[in-house]
C-alpha cells in the first residue's frame, strides 16, 4: 500500500498502476475523488437499478393496499362514489415509492460495500487513520495476477509515493 | 460609477468566499472534529440544562394531560384544533428548510450549502420528532395512535385511506425516516474521520460502531455518491409532497378559510420560509459560540437572508390571493371569514402576523442589513414568531365563527398549551444540545471536497 499527499498524485498514480496491468487495486481517500472509482476498474454500479424497482415495487404495494382495504376487505357504500376511488389513493401510494426507494438506496448502498465490516486489514497499516483526514492510498492486493512481493513494493515505489508499506493479513 | 459605495459593497458581496482563505485538509478535520472531542464548553452544560429543563415540563404537561385528557387545554367546540394543531404545522415547516438545503441545493450544485446542511438536516429531524408528538397527544386517546396504521386487525377495519389525516401518517413518517436515513449516510464518513481521531477508547468504540468499518474506498465512495444523489432525487418531491398534505388536511374541509386551491403552495413556500429563519436563528449563534466564522461565512447569511425575502414574498403573496380569492368568490361566508379575520376578535393577531412576516422581511432588501449578524438574528426571531401566529389564524379564527352566528365561540389556550409548546422548544434545544456535542455539526468530508476545489481553482 503506497500512501500520498494529494488527490492528483493518487488519480495519477491509480492511472498508472491500471495501465501497468494491476487489476486487483483499490484507492482510499478522504473525499471522493471524481474518476477515481473508473482508475481503480470500477466502471457502473447497479445501485440506481436497485433504487428504481424497490420504488416501484413500493408503490405497487401501497396501492394494493388500499385498494385491498377500501374495496375488497371493507366495501362501504358512501351515496355510491366507486370504491376503487383511485384518485384519493395517490398521496399514500407517492409515500409508500419514496419510502421503499430511499430504504434501498440506503441499505442497497451498504450491503453492495460490504458495511458494517467490523475487521479490514487496511486498518492494520497505523498510518491508515490519516485516510479520514488528509491522506491518500493506494492498495495493490496480494491475489493480484502481477503481484510480486518486491517488484510491486518497487513499482509503488516509482509512483511518487511518500511511503509504502505491507498489509498483513 | 465604479467607486459608489453600493458597487463595493456588490463587489465585497462577490469575492466574500464560501469558506475562509488558509484551510487544508488537516485543518478543517481537526476545527470541526475538535468540537466534539474536546470538552465541552461551560454554556454548552448551562444550555443544554436550561433546554433539558423545558423537556422536563414537556413530560409534566404531557403527563398530566394523559391522567386528565384534552379538557385541560382551552380547546372547545367549534375550535377543536387549537395549539397541537398549529404547533404540528409550524414544527413540520421548520423541518422543511433541511431537506431543501440538503437535497434540492445538492441536486443544484449550491455550494454554499456544504458546510450548513448537516446541522440543518439535524434540524429537521428534531422539528419532525416535535411535530409528530402533536397529533398523537392531539388524539383523545393517545394509546390508540397505532389505529392510524393499516394492519390487520381483530376488528377487520382498515384506516380511511381516502382521508388526508391518513395521508399525514404515511408522510410524515415516510419523512422522518427518509431524513434520518439521509442524515446518517452523510454522517458515516464524519463518523469514520471522528474513529480515527478520538483519543479515549470508549469514544472510539462507540464512533467505529457506528461508521461500520467506513474506509473511503473509491469503489465505496462511488456508490455513496449515488447513493446520496439517488436519495437528494427523492427527498425534493417528498419534502413538497409532505407539506401539501398538511395543507390537505385544512383545504379538504370546508371551512371558509380552509377550502382553498392555493393551500398546497402556499404552505409549502410557508415552509421554507419558517425553515430557513429557523437555520439563521441557529447558525448565527453557532457559528460565534463555536468560532466556526471561517465555515460560516458572510456568504452564507446573506444567502440564507435572500432565500428568507424571496419565500417571504411568495407568503406574502399567499395572503393577498387568500384575501382577494374570497372577495370574488362572491361566497358570503368566505368574505365574511376575511373581514373577521382583520376585524374580529382575532384581528390584532392577524396584524401582528402581516408585521412579522410581510412587512419585517422587506429590510431584507438592503444588503447592509444582510450584512449584519444581529439585524439578520432579529428577522430571523420575527420570522419564527409570525409563522406561528400564521398557523394560529389559519386554525382558530377559520374554526371560530364558520356559518351559523349560533355555532360560534372562542378559543382560549390555557397555561397547559402553552406549557406543552415551550416543553417541545425545550426538546428541540436539548436534542440540538446533544447534536453538536457529540456529532460533527459540518460535514468533514465535504468541506474536504470544498478544499481541494477550492485549490483547483487557485491553480487554474
Amino acid at each position: 500500500m503506497a500512501e500520498f499527499k494529494t488527490a492528483e498524485e493518487l488519480l495519477a498514480a491509480a492511472h498508472r498502476t491500471q495501465s501497468a496491468g494491476y487489476r486487483r487495486i483499490d484507492a482510499f481517500s478522504p473525499f471522493p475523488i471524481e474518476g477515481l472509482a473508473d482508475a481503480v476498474g470500477f466502471h457502473r454500479t447497479r445501485l440506481p437499478l436497485i433504487v428504481l424497482c424497490a420504488g416501484i415495487l413500493g408503490g405497487c404495494s401501497g396501492f394494493l393496499l388500499q385498494y385491498y382495504g377500501a374495496a375488497i376487505s371493507y366495501p362501504i357504500n358512501v351515496g355510491g362514489r366507486p370504491l376503487n376511488s383511485w384518485p384519493a389513493f395517490i398521496p399514500i401510494t407517492f409515500e409508500m415509492t419514496i419510502l421503499f426507494a430511499a430504504a434501498a438506496a440506503v441499505f442497497g448502498m451498504l450491503a453492495m460495500n460490504g458495511l458494517p465490516t467490523p475487521y479490514h486489514p487496511v486498518f492494520n497499516v497505523p498510518r491508515f487513520a490519516l485516510a479520514s483526514r488528509d491522506r491518500f492510498f493506494l492498495c495493490i492486493k496480494a491475489h493480484d495476477p502481477l503481484f510480486d512481493r518486491v517488484g510491486t513494493r518497487q513499482f509503488l515505489e516509482s509512483l511518487t509515493a511518500r511511503e509504502v508499506s505491507e498489509i498483513e493479513v | 460609477m465604479a467607486d459608489s459605495p453600493t458597487d463595493k459593497l456588490t463587489e465585497q458581496a462577490l469575492q466574500e468566499p464560501i469558506l475562509a482563505p488558509g484551510y487544508n485538509y488537516a485543518s478543517v478535520t481537526d476545527k470541526i472534529s475538535a468540537i466534539v472531542l474536546r470538552r465541552p464548553p461551560k454554556w454548552w452544560i448551562l444550555g443544554f440544562a436550561g433546554a433539558f429543563a423545558l423537556v422536563m415540563l414537556l413530560l409534566y404537561s404531557v403527563t398530566y394531560l394523559f391522567a386528565v385528557g384534552v379538557g385541560i387545554w382551552g380547546i372547545q367546540i367549534p375550535v377543536g384544533w387549537g395549539f397541537a394543531i398549529i404547533n404540528f404545522v409550524w414544527w413540520i415547516g421548520i423541518g422543511h428548510a433541511g431537506t431543501l438545503i440538503s437535497a434540492i441545493l445538492l441536486l443544484l450544485r449550491q455550494q454554499w450549502r456544504t458546510s450548513i446542511n448537516r446541522f440543518a438536516e439535524a434540524m429537521t429531524l428534531f422539528a419532525v420528532a416535535c411535530a409528530g408528538v402533536f397529533p398523537l397527544i392531539h388524539m383523545g386517546r393517545p394509546w390508540l395512535a397505532y389505529w392510524l396504521f393499516p394492519y390487520p386487525d381483530t376488528m377487520k377495519m382498515w384506516p380511511n385511506f381516502r382521508s388526508p389525516l391518513v395521508w399525514d401518517a404515511f408522510a410524515v413518517s415516510t419523512y422522518a425516516t427518509v431524513s434520518a436515513l439521509f442524515w446518517f449516510i452523510g454522517l458515516l464518513p464524519d463518523l469514520a474521520t471522528l474513529r480515527d481521531r478520538a483519543k479515549n477508547r470508549p469514544a472510539k468504540i462507540i464512533y467505529g460502531f457506528l461508521a461500520m468499518g467506513w474506509r473511503g474506498s473509491a469503489v465505496h465512495w462511488h456508490r455513496h455518491e449515488t447513493a446520496s444523489l439517488l436519495l437528494a432525487g427523492l427527498a425534493t418531491p417528498l419534502v413538497v409532497s409532505v407539506h401539501t398534505i398538511v395543507s390537505l388536511d385544512f383545504a379538504y374541509a370546508i371551512v371558509p378559510g380552509w377550502h382553498a386551491t392555493i393551500f398546497p403552495p402556499y404552505f409549502v413556500a410557508g415552509a421554507i420560509y419558517a425553515g430557513f429563519a429557523m437555520v439563521l436563528t441557529l447558525a448565527i449563534p453557532v457559528r460565534k459560540l463555536f468560532g466556526l466564522e471561517d465555515f460560516i461565512t458572510m456568504r452564507h447569511l446573506d444567502n440564507m437572508g435572500k432565500v428568507l425575502l424571496a419565500t417571504g414574498l411568495i407568503v406574502g403573496y399567499g395572503y393577498m390571493m387568500e384575501a382577494f380569492s374570497a372577495y370574488y368568490s362572491g361566497n358570503q361566508y368566505e368574505r365574511f371569514m376575511i373581514l373577521n379575520r382583520m376585524g374580529g376578535p382575532y384581528a390584532v393577531v392577524y396584524w401582528c402576523l402581516v408585521a412579522c412576516n410581510i412587512v419585517t422581511p422587506q429590510f431584507l432588501w438592503s444588503r447592509k442589513v444582510r450584512s449584519k449578524v444581529g439585524a439578520l438574528f432579529a428577522i430571523a426571531m420575527v420570522v419564527n414568531l409570525g409563522m406561528w401566529l400564521e398557523r394560529f389564524v389559519i386554525v382558530v379564527t377559520s374554526l371560530h365563527r364558520d356559518f351559523m352566528p349560533s355555532a360560534w365561540g372562542m378559543y382560549y389556550p390555557t397555561r397547559w398549551d402553552f406549557y406543552t409548546f415551550f416543553g417541545t422548544i425545550g426538546l428541540f434545544l436539548a436534542l440540538l444540545f446533544l447534536f453538536i456535542r457529540f456529532l460533527p455539526l459540518i460535514s468533514i468530508f465535504e468541506m474536504r471536497t470544498l478544499v481541494n476545489e477550492e485549490e483547483k481553482k487557485a491553480a487554474d
